[in-house]
């Protein structure tokens, strides 16, 4: 670096082989175990020379775990909170932003302190919200006495059951995860540094805020959400808790939560080998897409901290 | 804080808000409001009657054994996670930054753990420290001549989901020291050198407090991982046991609220670990942020 040092340098390399090495360990042995067949992978250490099993694993895990549906549900998941959150946060920044109105501070606040509070820390009442979506509409409706006025004005009795369960579907899977500030904060951050003139030469040519938006801010946020995709993607395909307990049916949960059924109990035959091709399978996506998108991903990372 | 240039329209800026505004009222502030209400109440099993109880169910929770033994679990686990992996992290990515050469390479090779989910994280640890099948654990009896079993022994199972929840978060890690060393002017650096400070005293005396600001930002970040994300490699790995020595507080809402359907003791749990948090972030935004050194 700046003076020469060569017994460092090679320590430097060591370490650092060894450091890569320490972290890349459980893959490449998980990866060697899911090609063996059951009675290499039962013994220990497993033999280092990977077997032929592997296509015959991976079927397995395949079927046993259900794992198309579960991972094709993960998708969904995962998709749909990425773009929910993306599209939810980019216009609400906009406003907070870009507008100047009565509630602007109360909006800004509102949100902003939900900023670090994740899904685990209420999840017992945000179940109750998912098993009736319009319990708090139902509540208000209570409490102001609805039912009696509206009995009063038709002259029979009248009573209103609101009922909306997002229980065992995608929406429950994905909307009580959008509810997060994060992306609206990344956003926010980012407008207050889009130069002043080009809002004010937008005006000055007559753009509406819509057309500003559409032609100036969201091209200049192209980066942004890209770094954005990246890591609410691996965030939502990652969810344990929330699709843990959101959904009984085995058809409607996601690969992550499926893969515990693979896992070899004490009485079970020792099949670690479909276990871990399976869990290998399911790990896929997230690590291409972070891998593929490496460049926007870290920048996002980065970014997420200021 | 608004723009110089800013629009003005009477209904557009409410329209563009409300998506966010809904969607946090429904799933946020409302439950966190019922939160806070249910852990006044004492309801019984089958939510048929409850009854206003002031702050039995706090008082409950603080003087209930597990409850106190799943804090210090907690702070003995967030405070391993962070330590190992941000040691490691850092560690790794100092030498990373030496060697100027490859740190494209290394960085595509250490990155991709941070895509593996935690729960698989866990299995994939609890393959090589299984009792019977794992090679760690072959490892661990035969060079250190202990009985590892970390289906009896709580410290092992300890040791267990630590690494499993570190070893995620190393990239994590980092990714961010990368950046934050990358950042340093190489100018400061090479001054200290022409004074002759070997690189052991640079790394101390400059890179390390310029780092600071990183570093803190790091622990909060991975303190609150271990607290909520590890769920999953608890739930995969030891289920919190063996005899609770690995249920953290989040796996004890979790299982009081949904195994054990105690409601009250459950929401005073969750408003515990939201209090904890809301003051961890406060901290951190009001007194960390200032004391440490920032550069230019």
């Amino acid at each position: 670096m700046v003076e020469k040092t060569p017994i460092l340098d090679t320590f430097t390399y060591v370490f650092l082989v060894l450091g890569i090495f320490i972290v890349g360990f459980p893959i490449i042995y998980s990866l060697i175990a899911a090609t063996l067949p059951l009675e290499d992978v039962s013994k220990v250490p497993i033999p280092l020379i990977p077997g032929d099993q592997f296509m015959v694993n991976m079927k397995e895990a395949w079927t046993r775990g259900n794992l198309g549906t579960q991972i094709f549900n993960s998708f969904v998941m995962a998709t749909g909170i990425t773009i929910g959150k993306i599209s939810i946060s980019i216009i609400g920044a906009f406003s907070i932003v870009y507008f100047d109105y009565r509630l602007r501070v109360v909006a800004f606040a509102s949100v902003f302190c939900t900023l670090m509070l994740p899904v685990e820390v209420r999840i017992m009442p945000t179940y109750e919200v998912a098993a009736n979506v319009l319990g708090p509409l139902q509540a208000l409706w209570d409490v102001l006495h609805l039912n009696t006025l509206v009995s009063w004005f038709v002259g029979h009795d009248f009573e209103m059951i609101l009922n909306w369960s997002l229980l065992d579907s995608y929406t429950g899977l994905i909307m009580p995860l959008i509810a997060s500030a994060t992306c609206t904060f990344l956003f926010r951050q980012f407008f207050l540094t889009v130069p002043e003139e080009l809002c004010e030469a937008a005006k000055m040519d007559g753009a509406s805020p819509m057309t500003f938006f559409r032609k100036i801010l969201f091209p200049l946020s192209k980066t942004n959400i890209a770094a954005l995709v990246v890591i609410e993607f691996v965030y939502g395909y990652n969810q344990y808790l929330w699709p843990l307990l959101v959904t009984t049916n085995p058809d409607m949960t996601t690969a992550v939560i499926g893969l515990q059924d693979l896992i070899p109990q004490a009485d079970d035959l020792p099949e670690w080998n479909v276990a871990l091709a399976g869990a290998l399978l399911v790990m896929l996506p997230p690590v291409l897409v972070v891998m593929s998108m490496q460049r926007w991903f870290v920048k996002g990372l980065i970014e997420k901290e200021k | 804080m608004i723009k110089r240039a800013y629009f003005k329209s009477s209904y557009l800026p409410y329209l563009l808000i409300l998506p966010q505004v809904l969607i946090t009222l429904t799933f946020f502030y409302w439950p966190a409001l019922q939160g806070l209400i249910q852990s006044f109440l004492l309801s019984d099993p089958f939510g048929q009657s409850s009854k206003f109880v002031w702050f039995y169910n706090y008082l409950e929770i603080f003087r209930d054994p597990l409850y106190l033994k799943s804090i210090v679990t907690t702070v003995v686990f967030s405070l391993a996670v962070a330590s190992v992996s941000i040691s490691l992290g850092l560690f790794i990515a100092t030498m990373a930054n030496r060697a100027l050469q490859a740190t494209a390479l290394v960085r595509t090779l250490l990155i991709w753990p941070y895509a593996v989910a935690p729960a698989i994280s866990g299995i994939l640890w609890l393959f090589l420290l299984h009792p019977s099948y794992g090679v760690v654990a072959l490892g661990i009896n035969t060079w250190f001549g202990a009985e590892w079993n970390p289906v009896l022994n709580g410290n092992d199972a300890m040791i267990m989901i630590t690494m499993a929840a570190s070893w995620k978060q190393i990239s994590y890690n980092f990714v961010f020291f990368m950046a934050g060393l990358q950042a340093i002017p190489k100018s400061l650096i090479e001054a200290a050198a022409i004074d002759g400070a070997s690189p052991f005293k640079r790394f101390w005396a400059i890179t390390f407090p310029l780092l600071s600001p990183t570093f803190f930002f790091l622990s909060v970040m991975n303190i609150i991982y271990s607290f909520f994300e590890t769920f999953g490699v608890i739930h995969t790995v030891t289920q919190g046991g063996p005899g609770g020595s690995t249920n953290i507080l989040v796996y004890k809402v979790y299982q009081d609220g949904f195994v054990g359907l105690n409601l009250g003791s459950s929401s005073a749990q969750s408003v515990v670990l939201m209090s904890l948090i809301i003051l961890i972030t406060v901290l951190q935004f009001k007194y960390v942020e200032k004391k440490v050194q920032y550069t230019g």
